[in-house]
């Protein structure tokens, strides 16, 4: 067992790591010139500079080292937290990531909590219900539900229930008021893919010859679905909720802009727009580990939930 | 030995009877097989919000007779009448027709991202699920990486190194869905290539070449096409979403995302500004996904 | 006597579906008394299982249940879930079909027989896991404790079958419905298992009601035979009076097709010995490597020391059960395996080194038709398609030549020129069986084999393929190889006959010889584990 936590962990890392360069690649070498855009980030125009001002600035930015050395010397600062300044803010990432990272987290652990909540409930409600026409319109609704964009959304409901209505702020990052229109409107792609899933489950489940079984000893349809339905098709679902850390990520910056908060998703869209390079490779290198992480526990508890997946492999 | 076996078969018939029998063109199936999904209201429908959506995005001009870009201030943010379909933005330009032609520039970008989206997964998958072993887990492996970086921040690392706009944006998108057709193509490969008729072919004679072009191919690509059909949806959305953030084309440019951006100031005043381009997105993915999902509980 | 456990009379169930209707069972009446053993027989598609399901009250929302269906003198067709639901498990049990897919892989053993106690009871009590234990003890379990904290996935079929049954028997029913309770299983494992279930249910005085396709099951063990056609009864009675003076022209189809009851083929005349072997086998073994693990061996021996030889125009029938390594026989023979030990030969050439493009010419002389029909065909190829491609794969014919040879193909085979045209999935199971063999015959080989060619096929469509099968070989002089577990199936078809167990020939000889001079108990527990052949025995 601590063998293969080991490969796992070690497996992990090595996803994170590929991660890292890959962004890495992306923006520092991707780009025609990378110089003039950090100078950009940084408020000044590469046309303006004499050479000997140029040279010193590729040297403040460690530009001047070879390719290699230059990526060699940013992933250790990295993993030892450093992860330089900010071309635009000039102040050190570390500190911008410290202040704006428990927004986010709040915001998206609420978002995760009600979309397992929401998604499953409908689920489980959809199957149990046996009136056809409820039980289609219930079924379509995961579809609408990743229909719809994010960030329209999250206007639509500041239009209903923060203008119309009144009952919550419209935005700000104050307060647990604030959080609930965010927190939902993060919600619910999660939700709809749950909810999507976990159906297609019961319904391949449903068929199942077990279920027969368990019919024919004698228990309820609630008792069925329950004992035997539900543990059966939601073995999916806790590989998704790894999955769906990205979206949730994803989902984090666009619903932060709307709702105007100080969170890790707004960071990045100004980075971004800013060409801010040393904050958005940063941030894409956190959320990469926070995914890796995410998903190495779901793997490591897979096999408490569905016996037949052993950590060691099985002779057939 | 069984005379009673023979009764049950129905009699062959002679050769000169052959003239009845054509062997009918695959198109000619796919028709019929096509037909009676149109009679489903849904269906039709769903079809039909597609079908604008691109003629839309081909000849915007055929559905709509206003400028985009003819500004009016006298007839600024008003309400939908019977003139301007969905009222006017804040420079009294017709909004419908903003988003008509915004559907041009939105398309193009999700058929872009959904292209790349599908060489390149396309062809990892089947190279991974065909050849197997070492190739396999080296493909595996960086597709897990290409998983592990969230969707629209890898889009964003993106449009910062190549710039702002369309074009970008859309390679952004299509490089980040790679990951699902890579996994589907090469679970579907998987499948198909240990089922009997697979093997059947490779005895009577058939190359490892000919077997891939006309067994397994043919049959992985079901799955394939509804996920394509679902990813260009998210690729709307996906595009749309950055173009919201900025990241788009430049202004006056029309694209669905910058047009409800653009609204997001008058949400109190003027709510359909952002709205009902919003509605309209909705529609035309939604009626992306109900194809996809029809297609995938009808198996042709 | 009481009035019978199940009074059924004039019972239809339809079913709608997509505004269709059927009509799964028609006008069926029929009686159980307490202790019997009825056995009901019919082919798919005879209304069997519907019949078992109205009788649990199991029927899906789309099936409308016609008619008087008394169970335990509670009339099912009027009676609501809850009543429905206390009959269940109490009064009637049910062993279902498949023991592979039929206990929720998520729960271990102890808890889902523990279920069916708790349940029986009405609340959850002291004494349920010395019970559990009890029940397993008594279906024939060895360690009870251990099996009672372990998953489905970790037993073998034969062991879950036994899981099945302990479930059943956990309500103390009055009537257990046994759903074709051989078809999953090896021949050997499911006569233990069936003399089990009988034992138990005769010491309790439960009644059994057998559903199975298999009319050999049906006469060995029932007291009384009903036999279903299409939804209706046809034919009641005694195994006795079925055996010897069947009414229905369905039930005398049935006598003439089920292979323990048809006739053996003469032996033929032996001319083969002047001719050379077409195929020779000598002394092949096959070692697979295994992952690495603690405690286990490193290696699986497939096959050990197998040495044959197959002359033209003959069959030979290799027997075996599931693991037996007939199937890794029959790769080595097609050069889709490499043997670790051994030579193979085909026609004095040695062809067991042979790398796939030198084995390719080779290809038209030997052919394979595969076990499974509904998966050997490309679902999105036309049978016109299915059938030339290997003729399109050698450049032999293309265009009117092509045509002329798919249409001699399909007349071979007894099947329309229409069908040409059709996709897999419009035909049945025993016409895409006809197809493959059509495939199998376009580059007119000379040695066919065949992996268990009928084993997923109803026992009338078995007959005529089997059929089938001989006519070829009487008109072409094709070599068969010819694998199966069915030693009744073999019985028809063979010349020579070989017996593996576990990778090792424990038999080989003449048909004649090896099923009337065993000379290996392995191959007499085979040979009296054939179902019905204690009452042909009995018959002829």
């Amino acid at each position: 067992m601590s063998r293969y936590l080991i490969g796992r962990v070690g497996q992990a890392m090595l996803v994170l790591w590929g991660a890292y360069s890959i962004s890495y690649f992306i923006l520092y070498l991707l780009p025609g010139d990378t110089l003039a855009i950090m100078l950009s980030a940084s408020g000044m125009e590469v046309d303006s500079l004499s050479p000997e001002d140029l040279a010193r600035a590729q040297a403040y930015y460690g530009l001047d080292k070879g390719i290699f050395e230059q990526y060699v010397s940013l992933l250790w600062n990295a993993v030892q937290g450093d992860f330089g300044q900010s071309l635009s803010l000039n102040r050190p990432v570390n500190e911008l990531l410290g202040e704006r990272l428990p927004q986010t987290l709040s915001l998206a652990s609420l978002a995760i909590v009600l979309s397992l909540i929401g998604g499953i409930g409908l689920a489980y409600l959809t199957a149990y219900v046996r009136w056809q026409p409820l039980k289609v319109a219930m079924a379509r609704l995961p579809s609408l539900g990743f229909s719809v964009p994010v960030f329209w959304l999250g206007l639509l409901l500041i239009q209903v229930f923060a203008f119309s209505l009144g009952w919550f702020p419209a935005t700000g990052s104050r307060g647990f008021d604030s959080l609930i229109l965010p927190a939902v409107t993060l919600a619910i792609p999660s939700a709809a893919v749950y909810a999507q899933v976990l159906q297609r489950g019961f319904q391949g489940v449903w068929q199942e010859p077990y279920i027969t079984t368990a019919y024919a000893k004698g228990l309820s349809r609630w008792q069925v679905q329950a004992r035997h339905g539900f543990k059966n098709a939601a073995l999916p679902i806790l590989t998704l909720i790894g999955l769906q850390v990205g979206n949730t990520v994803s989902g984090a910056v666009l619903v932060e802009t709307i709702f105007a908060r100080n969170g890790v998703g707004r960071l990045a869209q100004e980075a971004v727009l800013r060409q801010d390079i040393p904050v958005v490779l940063a941030i894409v290198a956190v959320s990469a580990a926070a995914f890796v992480l995410v998903n190495l526990i779901v793997d490591l508890l897979y096999p408490y939930l569905d016996p037949r997946i052993a950590h060691t492999p099985r002779v057939s | 030995m069984n005379a009673e076996s023979r009764i049950a078969l129905l009699p062959h018939s002679p050769a000169s009877l052959s003239l009845t029998w054509q062997r009918r063109s695959r198109l000619q199936r796919a028709v019929t097989a096509l037909l009676p999904l149109l009679r489903r209201p849904g269906f039709s429908l769903a079809l039909l919000i597609v079908l604008f959506a691109l003629v839309a995005a081909l000849l915007p001009g055929l559905l709509s007779s206003f400028d985009p870009y003819a500004t009016s201030p006298a007839d600024k943010l008003t309400a939908p009448n019977l003139v301007h379909w969905f009222g006017t933005d804040e420079l009294g330009r017709d909004l419908y027709t903003r988003v008509v032609y915004g559907s041009s520039l939105s398309v193009q970008a999700a058929l872009l991202a959904v292209g790349i989206a599908l060489v390149g997964g396309l062809g990892l998958g089947v190279l991974s699920g065909f050849a197997g072993g070492r190739i396999d887990a080296v493909i595996m492996r960086f597709v897990d990486v290409l998983l592990a970086l969230p969707g629209l921040l890898l889009a964003l690392a993106i449009v910062t190194a190549i710039g702002f706009g369309t074009i970008p944006v859309a390679i952004a998108v299509g490089v980040g869905i790679i990951p699902g057709f890579a996994r589907t193509t090469r679970a579907e490969v998987l499948r198909v290539k240990t089922l009997p008729y697979v093997e059947a072919a490779r005895l009577g004679g058939a190359s490892w070449c000919s077997t891939l072009l006309r067994h397994i191919l043919p049959n992985a690509w079901g799955p394939v096409a509804v996920l394509a059909t679902l990813d260009f949806g998210a690729a709307i959305l996906a595009t749309a979403g950055l173009s919201f953030l900025g990241f788009g084309a430049a202004p006056p440019a029309a694209e669905w995302g910058t047009l409800i951006a653009n609204g997001r100031h008058f949400l109190i005043t003027a709510p359909w500004v952002s709205l009902l381009p919003g509605f309209f997105v909705v529609a035309v993915v939604f009626s992306l996904n109900h194809i996809a999902r029809t297609l995938e509980e009808n198996p042709r | 006597m009481s009035s019978p456990l199940i009074d059924i009379r004039q019972l239809c169930v339809t079913y709608r579906f997509a505004g269709q209707i059927t009509e799964a069972v028609r006008g069926v009446s029929l009686q159980v008394s307490q202790g019997e053993t009825v056995a009901i027989v019919g082919e798919s598609g005879s209304g069997k299982s519907t019949l078992a399901n109205a009788m649990l009250g199991l029927l899906p929302d789309n099936a409308q249940p016609h008619g008087q269906l008394r169970v335990d003198g509670v009339d099912l067709s009027g009676a609501s879930e809850k009543q429905k639901r206390a009959l269940r498990g109490r009064t009637i049990g049910l062993v279902p079909q498949d023991p592979m897919v039929s206990l929720n892989p998520t729960l271990r053993i102890g808890q889902q027989i523990g279920e069916a106690l708790t349940l029986a009871h009405g609340r959850r009590y002291p004494g349920v896991d010395a019970d559990v234990i009890e029940l397993l003890q008594q279906v024939g379990l060895d360690k009870p404790l251990l099996r009672a904290r372990q998953y489905p996935h970790e037993l073998s079929g034969g062991m879950r079958q036994r899981v099945l049954i302990a479930i059943a028997l956990a309500g103390n029913p009055r009537l257990i419905i046994a759903d074709e309770p051989t078809s999953a299983l090896d021949v050997t494992v499911q006569r233990k298992i069936l003399d089990h279930l009988q034992r138990l249910v005769a010491e309790r005085g439960i009644s059994l009601l057998i559903i199975t396709h298999d009319l050999g099951v049906a006469t060995d063990r029932a007291d009384r035979i009903l036999v279903m056609q299409q939804g209706e009864l046809v034919e009641q009675g005694p195994p006795r009076q079925i055996l010897d003076a069947p009414r229905h022209n369905y039930t005398r189809a049935l006598l003439a097709a089920a292979p323990a009851f048809a006739n053996r083929r003469k032996p033929r005349s032996s001319q083969h010995t002047a001719q050379a072997p077409i195929l020779r086998l000598q002394g092949v073994g096959k070692t697979f490597d295994l992952p690495r693990l603690k405690g286990e061996s490193r290696t699986f021996t497939a096959l050990q020391n197998l040495s044959f030889e197959v002359y033209p125009g003959q069959t030979l029938a290799i027997v075996g059960e599931s693991g037996s390594g007939k199937s890794t026989a029959l790769r080595i023979a097609l050069g889709l395996e490499k043997p670790s030990q051994g030579r193979v030969h085909f026609e004095q050439r040695d062809v067991t080194d042979l790398g796939w493009r030198e084995f390719r010419p080779l290809r038209q002389r030997i052919q394979l038709v595969q076990q499974n029909p509904f998966a050997a065909l490309d679902p999105r190829f036309t049978i016109f398609d299915s059938i030339v491609e290997p003729l399109v794969s050698f450049g032999l014919l293309t265009g009117p030549a092509l045509e002329q040879a798919a249409r001699e193909l399909i007349s071979r085979v007894h099947l329309p020129l229409s069908y040409l045209d059709r996709l897999p999935r419009e035909l049945s199971g025993g016409q895409r069986q006809r197809v493959a063999i059509a495939r199998a015959l376009a580059l007119k080989p000379d040695l066919l084999l065949l992996d268990e060619p009928v084993s997923a096929l109803d026992v009338s469509v078995q007959a005529q393929i089997l059929d089938l099968l001989l006519e070829l070989q009487h008109e072409l002089g094709i070599a068969y190889v010819l694998v199966s577990h069915d030693l009744a199936v073999v019985a028809n078809m063979a010349d020579q006959v070989l017996v593996l167990r576990n990778g090792q020939v424990v038999e080989q000889g003449p048909l004649a010889q090896v099923f009337d001079q065993p000379a290996h108990a392995y191959t007499r527990e085979l040979i009296a584990a054939i179902p019905g052949r204690h009452s042909a025995d009995l018959a002829a």
